[in-house]
């Protein structure tokens, strides 16, 4: 049972677990997953789907944040490449030209990278606090996005684009595609060889892993760029799904669910050890919630106040200073007090 | 380094170059816009950033508190738009007395600021996350209160939103403006002249020093939530005045503006470096790029965030030459 409730992952699964089955409870057709024109329908499919921007966006901030930095302009970059993107097809002669979507989306991406190297540079070289050097560009960002857009919204009508955000392949949504082959690559990269290592030596002490000979103000740069482009993959996502790309809405808030599937999955924000699994299981807890909200008929802004519950228990049930203070009190009478954090997780999970 | 003169008779602290730089930029602005747009240059224009920019006034000094001890605060604007939706709601559906009203909202506000200051420091939760999770929240109860906007019609606050404080002979003052000055010289006997002030700077400083010279880390700690969460509600109040009405979609974003108001203010992100007034002219710079966007006229609303983020990088930046010309010292 230790060894269970012990991983690192067992409280988000266990999270996700629980509210899948509410919803099973509520919608008993919840888990039903159909073949309908060769393409998979059902909720759980739709969570997956609808989740996707999002777990990109998690994974990118999982690398910045086990550096010790954050990325707060992740929602403005899903702003600008979606914009971007939709200005470049709008202007072609021909809207469904597999050639010209192609140019625009690889325009897209090499600005978010371009946006991510920038943010890299602040935090890296010029040594600003990665909070303040990322809240540049995102309060700058989605005023960049509407000069793009010239405040308007852009709506493009090309199948090749729309493909990206809301077609199929392969029977599955190509966004959950691209998702798993970018979660799979990352993770290949980061656990195969000593990068993950090396990520999570300087989110420890970026001053120690410089003088062992790590090469740190690149990895960090390195870091913050590929932030970028999974934000640009995102924003990609969103504006084709709705063929739409909307300056002042696309990806608001988004940095925030970003970091909050971080943190709900089990990374720390101070740094070092980070899991890209527990990431995607943090951005699927909050798609799920969004995705029950809706389900049950409540007003979707009152979805908030749902994500601060499940905020408060899932954080506070991470911290250890919570756990010694409230489950140690409780747990006197029975035992001595327990010597070690591991002791304490024990009787709190008994 | 004697880019400052610090070489000079007059020797200026790195915290007050940061502010007379602000003031300088906020100066030269308003005399370029009095130069370029007619009637820029008088007096009822500078009432006038008060009075437009008061409730952001409120919450970034609320803000520098929390910021000056190393924290940082997300949720100033969503409980600024539940402390105006609550008495809106209070006052129109329930027809609560307004004497009732405004102390109870002011009052959720330093609740809310207790319960984030009270998890950050005894559950060591991040300051990021623990008002991330506030800000959600007081959002999502400004949308349980009403989905919808709610029109004041009390005759308190319409008769409040119409008074006029003549000031010379064409510049009128409205209450809102005292009230954001009161604020603002109250907290800055706050923070300079009593012993919680001393504390909270202390603790931005180092909250290990802190603790080991015998201050009070966890009330001062978590009074500065407070503090915020006071000024938070109390800038909704003013919004409410100002606009006579409330809505869940009321100030959004306003915890960015008031960050940058502060970081433009020469207050460090780290704590335990700034000056409230500093906020008070970031504010007012934030300010004057509004109304000479709106001078201007034919430039779009979104070249004001552009505006506000090359300033804010311009700030930054001058504040990481100043601060590595003091360690080179």
């Amino acid at each position: 049972m230790k060894a269970v409730t012990g991983h690192r992952l067992f409280w988000p699964a266990a999270v996700l677990v629980v509210m899948l089955l509410a919803n099973l409870v509520v919608t008993p057709g919840f888990f039903s997953i159909q073949v309908r024109n060769g393409h998979l329908y059902g909720s759980l499919i739709d969570i997956l789907l609808l989740g996707s921007p999002l777990m990109l966006v998690a994974l990118g901030m999982t690398v910045v944040i086990a550096t010790g930095g954050i990325d707060l302009s992740v929602g403005a970059v899903v702003a600008i490449s979606g914009a971007l993107a939709c200005y470049l097809i709008s202007g072609q002669e021909d809207q469904g030209a597999v050639s010209g979507v192609l140019v625009a989306v690889a325009l897209a991406l090499v600005l978010s990278a371009v946006l991510g190297f920038w943010n890299g540079l602040f935090v890296a070289r010029v040594g600003i606090q990665p909070i303040i050097a990322t809240l540049i560009l995102m309060v700058a960002g989605r005023g960049v996005a509407q000069l793009i857009t010239s405040g308007k919204n852009i709506n493009v009508n090309s199948p090749p684009y729309k493909l990206i955000g809301g077609g199929y392949w392969l029977t599955l949504p190509f966004a959950v595609i691209v998702v798993a082959v970018v979660v799979a690559l990352t993770g290949l990269a980061v656990r195969r060889t000593a990068l993950g290592m090396l990520l999570e030596a300087i989110g420890g002490n970026a001053e120690a892993s410089r003088l062992v000979g790590i090469r740190s103000r690149r990895l960090i740069v390195l870091a913050y760029t590929f932030c970028g482009v999974c934000a640009g993959i995102a924003g990609l996502m969103i504006s084709s799904n709705i063929s739409t790309a909307d300056g002042n809405n696309a990806g608001l808030w988004m940095e925030l669910d970003a970091i909050l599937a971080v943190v709900i999955g089990g990374t720390a924000l101070t740094g070092g050890r980070f899991t890209l699994a527990g990431t995607v299981l943090g951005a699927l807890v909050i798609q799920t919630l969004s995705t029950t909200i809706y389900t049950t008929g409540v007003p979707p802004q009152v979805t908030l106040v749902f994500k601060a519950v499940v905020v408060a228990i899932v954080c506070l049930i991470q911290s250890p200073a919570f756990r010694a203070k409230v489950f140690r009190r409780r747990a006197r009478p029975a035992a001595p007090p327990p010597a070690s954090p591991a002791a304490a997780d024990v009787e709190v999970n008994a | 380094m004697t880019t400052l003169g610090m070489r000079g008779p007059v020797r200026i602290r790195r915290e007050h170059a940061a502010v007379l730089v602000t003031f300088g930029l906020l100066v030269a602005m308003f005399a370029a816009g009095s130069i370029v747009y007619p009637g820029f240059g008088s007096g009822q224009v500078v009432v006038d950033l008060f009075i437009d920019n008061g409730f952001l006034l409120v919450i970034a000094i609320g803000m520098t508190f929390v910021i000056l001890t190393g924290g940082i605060d997300l949720s100033v604007g969503a409980v600024a738009a539940l402390s105006a939706m609550l008495c809106a709601f209070l006052l129109e559906q329930w027809h609560w007395p307004v004497a009732a009203v405004l102390p109870l909202v002011l009052l959720v506000g330093i609740g809310f600021g207790f319960g984030m200051g009270y998890v950050i420091h005894h559950f060591e939760i991040q300051p990021f996350i623990a008002t991330l999770a506030g800000m959600f929240l007081a959002r999502g109860l400004c949308f349980v209160i009403s989905i919808d906007q709610i029109s004041i019609t009390n005759p308190f606050f319409t008769e409040w939103a119409q008074t006029r404080i003549p000031l010379g002979e064409e510049t009128n003052l409205t209450p809102t403006v005292l009230i954001g000055l009161a604020v603002l010289a109250g907290a800055f006997w706050t923070l300079h002249y009593t012993r919680f002030g001393r504390a909270v700077y202390a603790i931005g400083g180092s909250a290990q020093s802190a603790l080991l010279m015998g201050l009070p880390v966890a009330r001062t700690r978590i009074g500065a939530y407070m503090v915020s969460g006071l000024c938070s509600s109390l800038g909704g109040l003013l919004f409410a005045f100002y606009t006579i009405s409330a809505s869940g979609l009321h100030e959004v974003g306003t915890e960015l503006d008031a960050i940058a108001a502060v970081v433009i203010g020469g207050t460090l992100l780290t704590g335990g470096s700034g000056y409230v007034v500093g906020t008070a002219l970031g504010v007012m710079l934030l300010g004057t790029i509004q109304t000479m966007l709106r001078f201007q006229g034919t430039l779009s609303s979104w070249w004001t965030r552009i505006a506000i983020g090359v300033l804010l990088l311009l700030f930054i930046l001058l504040q990481r030459l100043l601060g590595s010309s003091r360690t080179r010292r």
